[in-house]
């Protein structure tokens, strides 16, 4: 603890996502010493081999960032460049990268759902585990994160690290029999988003609520993926430019995330951040439907989370459904593009949570330097400070097997990309 | 499934090193067929899906991600010793990934540049793949591997056959879906000539370059095909930078890679 130095950063900088992670723990008695969270994904310093790329290379080279959520990155990037080289999409195009991004929602809250959080409630090691006394969870959940994938795959070639999305707009529109195949897709896993909706909302859940910041982008129409203001619970409403001036970030020795503070303070970002903010606007028989269940957003019981991505799945699939059934769009698929110098900036919603990109372009649109701030990196200060309140409340005294699982829990409210770690950590306990 | 003991089942092992876990999802993103595949092998280490025992002794590993710190080479050595065959799966374990284009600059002054206190962080000066330091016994190459990859490989092994790499050109399979070329007709400087197929010819069919995601072909002619792209209009620096991507540190690429940099400082000075 005494070695522990936080130092501000003057420009924020975050290489990468994704990796593995330890919890370590000391106490005495009743009261904490140390509670870290470290994460030591190696640094894949994407934000110096940016340099120098044209903006063309920029989002294949960023969807590497993750695998689960690759368009995330792609898209932010695209955004921000596409503002700075006055690019207006038609809005056939902007309905598309929104059929993608309900794609991406869609399998990344399913994986996560049946991958890394399932096994808790119905007491397995693994997903793997349960297949043989649970089939009808595991392949519901499966129907669902395949029909998030093949939407990412209609529109973008593949689901992981899809090649159909560029500055300017697509490679190629959709074929109509390949959209008509998806419609049917959709169709047919609606049934199964609202069976999902439903089970979530019969789960025993732990109830560690408390005080905290969450912060999502917010739209008065639409429940925001790309666009909308950055909205703070606190009060704040802000554009793209101002998150420098509120959001800093900074380093500690013992993990190689950077830790993200929203004026100091820490702050949650992700699927219960953004129902907590626009709960509001979700279509009404989706909250009726909400409602029906005794769900009650906004809340501040993380173990909300997964019936957050289960909201969020099914309002993802009911707009596909949307989308879908209108005619298989024609059209260009992409304008021209004319590079220019500048800045820009854009912040999207990455299915764990916001991002913020930041860019300065030279005259051919090649990457003069560059910021790229994931979830993780918002989030991970956040973690540490529930998992401080909540495992004294849970009781110190517990045995380490239990204190660690319950920690575990915690953490994979929050889907933190460090896949990895999300279910298994290392757990170290010193008790004085 | 039952996990017990089944001595009859392939056992296997999903390691992550340094990587962006976009490979492991040719496993999680199967859908049905996992719950096929998990009769036929016996997962015994695979985070990701649940499963946490690093050390055990396995059949089969398969290795995604690249050797990038102190701790990835200490895992690809325990990796080695714990497991009959080893595979490297994507980019990152065969070639060193996106990650591996530090490689071709000053590492150090990078992290330096990143990290207000880059001595808080143990990592390497290279990205690399895992078969410059421990005996691979096949590689699977692809940024992300496909579905189609792993379990083709399983299979052959399950039947007793011996896998056999696929390397030909992606231009064949451009071919084969009779896809219209991409340099010919619109000037692109597509890398299909020199890069394995797998993808199924996927950016040809949007109507752009291949990037080379799925790494170098058997006898890929990059000097050749950069001349093309010289004859296209690219500078050198362009030329170079379409060898620098998601297999930088392959041996074709890289070479030609420093090639058109050589050239570009001549210009410069
Ligand atoms: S090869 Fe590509 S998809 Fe696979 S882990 Fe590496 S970056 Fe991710
Ligand atoms: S065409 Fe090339 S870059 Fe595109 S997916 Fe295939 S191998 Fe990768």
């Amino acid at each position: 603890m005494a070695k522990q130095r936080k130092i501000a950063l003057k420009v924020p900088f975050v290489t990468r996502l994704e990796g593995e992670g330890a919890l370590e723990l000391s106490a005495k008695g009743d009261t904490i010493d140390k509670l870290h969270l470290k994460i030591f994904e190696p640094p894949r310093l994407f934000e110096k081999f940016l340099e120098g790329k044209s903006y063309q290379d920029v989002p294949d080279l960023n969807a590497r960032i993750c695998g689960i959520c690759p368009m995330a990155y792609q898209l932010t990037s695209i955004q921000a460049i596409e503002d700075l080289f006055n690019i207006q999409l038609p809005d056939h195009l902007i309905q598309l990268r929104r059929l993608m991004n309900l794609g991406e929602w869609i399998q990344s809250h399913s994986l996560h759902i049946h991958f890394l959080a399932v096994p808790d409630f119905l007491g397995f090691e693994s997903a793997l585990s349960m297949a043989k006394q649970h089939p009808q969870v595991l392949q519901r959940g499966m129907q669902i994160q395949e029909t998030g994938n093949a939407l990412m795959t209609l529109l973008g070639g593949r689901s992981v690290h899809p090649v159909g999305l560029q500055v300017g707009g697509f490679g190629r529109l959709p074929e109509p029999a390949n959209w008509d195949a998806a419609r049917q897709q959709v169709d047919q896993a609606l049934p199964a988003a609202v069976a999902l909706l439903r089970w979530t909302a019969s789960l025993p859940l732990l109830d560690y609520s408390h005080d905290f910041i969450w912060v999502s982008l917010k739209h008065s129409e639409i429940y925001p993926i790309n666009g909308g203001d950055i909205t703070t619970s606190n009060g704040l409403t802000l554009n793209y430019w101002q998150y420098p001036d509120h959001f800093k970030e900074h380093q500690v020795r013992h993990s190689t995330a950077f830790y993200s503070l929203l004026d100091g303070k820490d702050y949650l970002v992700g699927p219960l951040a953004r129902l907590n903010n626009n709960v509001a606007i979700l279509p009404g028989p989706i909250k009726k439907l909400v409602n029906d269940i005794g769900l009650v957003f906004p809340n501040q019981n993380m173990f909300t989370s997964i019936q957050a991505r289960a909201v969020e799945i099914l309002l993802a699939l009911t707009e596909a459904q949307q989308l879908l059934a209108e005619p298989c769009p024609t059209g260009d698929a992409h304008l021209p593009v004319t590079p220019q110098a500048g800045e820009c900036c854009y912040c999207t919603e990455a299915p764990r949570g916001m991002i913020y990109h930041h860019y300065q372009l030279d005259d051919e649109g090649r990457v003069i330097n560059c910021t790229i701030i994931p979830p993780t990196s918002q989030n991970q200060a956040r973690i540490e400070q529930d998992l401080k309140y909540s495992v004294k409340k849970f009781g110190l005294h517990n045995s380490d097997d239990a204190l660690k699982f319950f920690c575990e829990r915690v953490i994979r409210n929050y889907d933190p990309c460090i896949s990895c770690s999300t279910h298994f950590l290392d757990f170290n306990i010193v008790r004085g | 499934m039952n996990q017990q003991a089944n001595p009859t089942k392939l056992t296997v092992a999903l390691h992550k090193l340094t990587s962006c876990s976009g490979c492991q999802l040719a496993f999680l993103n199967q859908g049905a067929t996992l719950l096929e595949l998990v009769e036929l092998v016996e997962f015994k280490h695979f985070i990701e899906a649940g499963l946490n025992h690093p050390d055990e002794k396995v059949d089969l590993a398969f290795v995604e991600g690249s050797v990038s710190t102190p701790e990835d080479l200490k895992r690809a050595q325990q990796i080695r010793q714990n497991s009959k065959l080893v595979v490297s799966i994507g980019a990152c374990a065969t070639s060193g990934g996106v990650q591996a284009l530090r490689n071709m600059a000053d590492g150090n002054a990078w992290m330096q540049a990143v990290y207000t206190r880059p001595d808080f962080i143990a990592t390497l000066g290279t990205s690399t793949g895992v078969a410059e330091h421990i005996k691979v016994d096949f590689e699977l190459w692809g940024c992300p591997i496909t579905v189609r990859q792993v379990n083709h490989f399983i299979r052959q092994l399950l039947f007793g056959a011996k896998p056999r790499p696929e390397a030909e050109k992606l231009c064949m399979a451009c071919k084969r879906h009779q896809l219209v070329c991409v340099m010919v007709t619109q000037q692109a400087p597509c890398l299909g000539p020199v890069v394995r197929t797998g993808c199924g010819a996927l950016c040809p069919a949007f109507g752009r370059a291949c990037y080379g995601c799925f790494g170098p072909s058997e006898q890929p002619n990059c000097h050749s095909l950069a001349n093309r792209f010289a004859g296209l209009g690219l500078v050198p620096r362009e030329i170079a930078q379409r060898f620098a991507s998601i297999h930088s540190h392959s041996n074709p690429f890289r070479e030609e890679s420093h090639h058109w940099q050589a050239i570009e400082v001549k210009e410069i000075e």
